[in-house]
Parts: C-alpha cells; sequence; structure tokens
C-alpha cells in the first residue's frame, strides 16, 4: 500500500467547505451575471468546483483492485 | 375540466409504468430474494450507473422537490443552504463511506447498527443506533406521502370523508407489494425512469418558465431585496450567517447517516463505485439548485395572488407553490408528466425507507434480541413484513394525524440521527470512545437536541446559543452533536480511568481497507 503522499491530495476536498460554509464570501447581490445575483451564481459555480476537485481526487488517489 | 383529465391521463399512464418495473424488478439480475442481502440490499451488485441513479432517487424526495422551493418561496436566501448543503456532502462521502463499505463487505454487515455491534461488541449501543434510524425514518417516509397529496389535490383529485385520502391508499398499497415482492430491486429501476422524468420537467422548467415570465433578471427583480441575500449579523449576534452555514454542515454530516442513504451505499458493487459517484452525484445537487430557483418562479408569476389557486395555498401552504406554478404555465399534459416525476419521486424513497428501517429492525431487534439463530429465509420473511407494518404505519400517520406533526417529527428526526454520528462515522477510524461514553453521549445529544426543539416550539431548527455575551444562531442537530462529544470523550476517559471493560473489536485493522 503506497499511502502517504496520496493522502496529501485529500486536502484539496476541504476546499468546498471554505468556499460554501464562509457566508461573507458570497452575501451580495452585485455582480450579477445574465441577471443572476452573485450570491445564487457563486453557489452554482461550487457545484462544478466541488464536483471537478472530487473528480481529480478519485483519479489521483486510484485504488487498483 | 377536460384539461385536467388529459393532466390525470398522462399521470395515470405513467404511474402504471412503474407499477409493472417494479414487479417485473424481481426477475432482474436473478437471485434468491429469500436471502436478506439480496432482498434488501440487492445483492451488493449494484453498478456505478445504477447507484447514481438509486442515489439520486434516494436522497433528492418529492419532499424535497416540493419543500425545498416552499422554502425559499417564503423565506428567500435562508432555504438556499440546501445547495452548499448538498455540495459539503459528497467529499465527507468520498473520505468516509469506503471504509463503511468494506468493513461491511468482508463482515456481511447490512446496517450501520450491525457495524457497530461488530466494532463495540455491545447490543445495547446497537440497538440505540438501529432505534434512532427507524424514529428518523417513519416521519420522513410520512412526508413522501405529503408529495403525493399536494400533486393529486392540485390535479383537483379531491374526495370527501374516507374517500380523500384513497388515491393515496392504492397508491401506496401498489408501492408496498412490489416492495415486498422485489426488495431494493424495485426502486433501484424506478429510480432510473424516476430521475429522467425529473431531469426533464426540471429542464423544461428552468427553460420555459423565465421566458414567460421576462427573463432571470425579471424573476430576481420581483423578488423583495431582504429576501434575496440574508440579512446581515446586527451587533451581539451572528444572525443568518450562523445559521446558514451550520444547517449546511449539520444537514451534510447527517445525510448518510438515514438509514436508506447507507442502504443505497452499501448495495454498490464496491469502493470505487461510492468514490466514482461522489463525484457525479453533484449533478443533482445542480437539479436541486434550480429547483429551488422555481420557489422564486413562483413569487414573479405570483401565483399566490391568483384566486384559482387560494383553495390550494390555504390547504398545503407554501408546498402549493410548485404545484400552481406548473399548472399556471405548462400546458396540461405536460403537467401530469411534472406531478408524475413528483409522485414517482415520492414512490423511490418510501420504497427505499421502508427497506433500511425493515433490515434495522430484523438485523438490530429481531434477530440480536428475540431469535438469535434466525437466518435465511426467515430473515428476509420477517423484513419483508417490517417493511410492510413501516409503510402502513407511516399511511396512518399521515391519515390521521395533522400533517404539521410529520414536518415536525422529520425535523426532529434530523437532529436525532445526527446523534449517531460518533459510534458510526467516528467508530470508522478509532475505538477510542467507550461504547457505554457512546451511549451516555448518544442520551445527552438525543435529550438536548429534543429539548431544544421544544424550546423552539418544534417549529424551527435554528437555536441561539450564547457564547460570551455573543448569540450563535446555528442549527440545533449540530449544537447537541457537541454536546454528544463532549460527554462521549469525558466519559470514555473516566471509563477508562476507572478500568471499564470494553468488547472486543469484530473487526480487523485490513478489514476498512481496499
Amino acid at each position: 500500500m503506497r499511502r502517504g503522499p496520496q493522502v496529501l491530495w485529500y486536502l484539496l476536498l476541504i476546499v468546498p467547505f471554505v468556499g460554501t460554509l464562509w457566508v461573507p464570501f458570497y452575501n451580495a447581490i452585485e455582480p450579477r451575471v445574465l441577471g443572476i445575483p452573485y450570491f445564487y451564481w457563486y453557489q452554482f459555480l461550487w457545484i462544478f468546483i466541488s464536483a471537478a476537485l472530487t473528480a481529480i481526487v478519485y483519479f489521483a488517489t486510484r485504488e487498483d483492485s | 375540466m377536460e384539461s385536467s383529465a388529459l393532466a390525470l391521463t398522462v399521470f395515470a399512464a405513467l404511474f402504471a409504468l412503474v407499477t409493472v418495473l417494479g414487479f417485473v424488478a424481481a426477475r432482474w439480475r436473478p437471485a434468491d430474494l429469500d436471502q436478506l442481502h439480496e432482498w434488501g440490499l440487492g445483492g451488493r451488485r449494484f453498478g456505478t450507473l445504477v447507484t447514481w441513479f438509486l442515489l439520486g432517487g434516494d436522497l433528492y424526495t418529492a419532499y424535497t422537490f416540493v419543500a425545498v422551493p416552499a422554502l425559499v418561496f417564503g423565506q428567500g436566501a435562508l432555504g438556499f443552504f440546501a445547495i452548499p448543503y448538498t455540495i459539503i456532502a459528497y467529499p465527507l462521502v468520498f473520505v468516509v463511506m469506503p471504509r463503511l463499505w468494506s468493513v461491511s463487505h468482508r463482515r456481511g454487515y447490512l446496517t450501520a447498527a450491525d457495524f457497530v455491534r461488530g466494532r463495540f461488541d455491545s447490543p445495547v449501543l446497537a440497538l440505540a443506533v438501529a432505534a434512532t434510524g427507524i424514529l428518523a425514518t417513519m416521519p420522513y417516509i410520512a412526508l413522501q406521502l405529503v408529495g403525493i397529496q399536494v400533486v393529486l389535490g392540485a390535479m383537483g383529485v379531491q374526495g370527501s370523508g374516507w374517500m380523500a385520502d384513497l388515491p393515496l391508499v392504492v397508491a401506496f398499497v401498489i408501492l408496498a407489494a412490489y416492495t415486498y415482492q422485489s426488495g431494493l430491486r424495485a426502486p433501484a429501476l424506478i429510480a432510473v425512469v424516476k430521475d429522467t422524468i425529473v431531469y426533464i420537467t426540471v429542464i423544461a422548467a428552468v427553460i420555459v418558465i423565465p421566458s414567460k415570465l421576462g427573463g432571470y433578471r425579471a424573476i430576481f427583480d420581483a423578488v423583495p431585496a431582504n429576501k434575496l441575500i440574508l440579512a446581515a449579523p446586527k451587533l451581539g449576534t451572528l444572525g443568518q450567517f450562523s445559521a446558514y452555514s451550520t444547517l449546511a454542515f449539520g444537514s451534510a454530516l447527517a445525510l448518510f447517516l438515514y438509514p436508506h442513504a447507507m442502504t443505497g451505499v452499501l448495495s454498490s458493487s464496491g469502493r470505487a463505485v461510492i468514490r466514482r459517484n461522489t463525484a457525479m452525484m453533484p449533478a443533482y445537487s445542480l437539479l436541486l439548485g434550480l429547483i429551488a430557483l422555481l420557489g422564486y418562479m413562483a413569487i414573479a408569476a405570483e401565483v399566490d395572488k391568483a384566486p384559482a389557486y387560494a383553495g390550494g395555498f390555504r390547504e398545503y401552504g407554501p408546498n402549493f407553490a410548485v404545484p400552481a406554478l406548473f399548472l399556471s404555465v405548462f400546458p396540461s399534459w405536460f403537467v401530469g408528466f411534472a406531478f408524475a416525476a413528483i409522485a414517482i419521486g415520492a414512490l423511490v424513497p418510501a420504497a427505499i425507507m421502508s427497506i433500511a428501517a425493515a433490515n434495522l429492525f430484523t438485523r438490530n431487534v429481531y434477530k440480536e434480541f428475540l431469535r438469535p439463530r434466525c437466518a435465511g429465509k426467515e430473515e428476509s420473511t420477517v423484513a419483508k413484513v417490517a417493511s410492510l407494518l413501516v409503510k402502513f404505519g407511516a399511511l396512518s400517520f399521515i391519515v390521521l394525524v395533522p400533517q404539521k406533526y410529520a414536518i415536525q417529527l422529520q425535523l426532529l428526526g434530523g437532529v436525532w440521527i445526527l446523534q449517531t454520528f460518533p459510534a458510526v462515522i467516528i467508530g470508522l477510524y478509532t475505538r477510542w470512545l467507550h461504547p457505554r461514553a457512546l451511549l451516555a453521549g448518544w442520551a445527552t445529544g438525543m435529550t438536548a437536541g429534543t429539548w431544544m426543539a421544544g424550546k423552539l416550539a418544534f417549529k424551527g431548527s435554528v437555536y441561539p446559543l450564547m457564547f460570551s455575551g455573543l448569540a450563535i444562531p446555528g442549527y440545533t442537530a449540530l449544537w447537541a452533536l457537541m454536546a454528544n462529544l463532549l460527554v462521549a470523550v469525558l466519559a470514555s476517559g473516566a471509563l477508562d480511568a476507572a478500568g471499564v471493560a470494553r468488547g472486543d473489536d469484530a473487526t480487523k485493522k485490513e478489514d476498512y481497507c481496499p
């Protein structure tokens, strides 16, 4: 089992917590995108970022069985 | 009422389709359904795609589809906490659930309580975990029925007296019959249909409705400014900010402790399936975000001011917002399609929840305390009968008791289920916490959580905790979990110091790894 440095990849999974749980980052109406207030498109954006980060960690820590 | 007849026909046709699927499912990947792991976990053979549909169909319930936009419709930005909640839930699952899958696979565990039983050698702690799971699940099943009730009411299916509930009873009897026969295979197969028509409905809704309301800018402009974002905290309190993030964080921790989520995870064919799915499940988070926005579209469409829907709002409150929106903008055949999405969306989780509760009862109550030697056919028969009882319990609850009690109990269920976190999730990593300390922590958390909910008159889930002059409004479940952990840690130290014996660990270190 090659653990060690692989575990570091898991730290990427903390990023979505910081991005979405600290409300002052996004509690604003402006700037809007296509008429959608910042509060909403910011959180929608994190759905994609979080999925991408999870995919990266998945491939980086692949378990061969 | 010709248009409503058309809607009803489409609705009934889709309902008939999934009924057939439910029964046919017994012959899908044929196996001996008299074995509990076949009936109750689909033989642990679901691959990536089936698991994706199953978990999506399982976690994003009819009640979610109705209640989340209803909350946004009524309260604005605060209701949007469901989005960060589902964003952070999957990274947690990615880390934790493969461990649970591995140990369950190696040791033949079907439930979280099975694992706790083996890990801590404590039938009583396992019983506490199982009972909490069953208690939290029952009102959740009942609320799925609310979803069906609302759409039936919206289509004008209303009798009087005992007839009023007849369509609901018929739907549930059918559901009970195919769940009894096919087990987890039925909701797994139906979930494919359910998720497909939900995606079609939502994509149509977010394209068609804004075009009729003048675009997204017009929709957000129609929402009162104080609803659009969270109110900035006043001096001496963290206000809605801490409420929002603790609701999201606590709900994410609780999500996969729910028995139906556990069942979905354990039925997958391997660790890689779970890990892969956590990167794919956010597609449903996107869906949920779009569904939440329907609440604002309902505000912009002013459905609550239209006389035609006044009766619906009187009967179902804000939960009527989305059905009213669909009725006002969609052609009637598509109303039938969209309402079928909600109703079938109720059947999948209701089936999985009843199976999960049945597994818990069979394994951790019946087999543990009543018939230790039961296995094979007896075990699966008990589970099948238990799934019927659970469903009819939920049905009679919703028919006999005012709906608000089901909602309050479901709120409490979220608080309760999180109290199994130390035993189940921390238990996956360490046995440092003493089983008796875990039990004491659980009892503390259950009491503290229920007490706080009582203080809020069982109406809300945000309790302001005072911390040296600063009020921190936060999710009651999370506060209760902190009390729970504190007691568990302190009592573990005390019990170990006093030399109180622990049981044996039935699992080995390598059981948790690939």
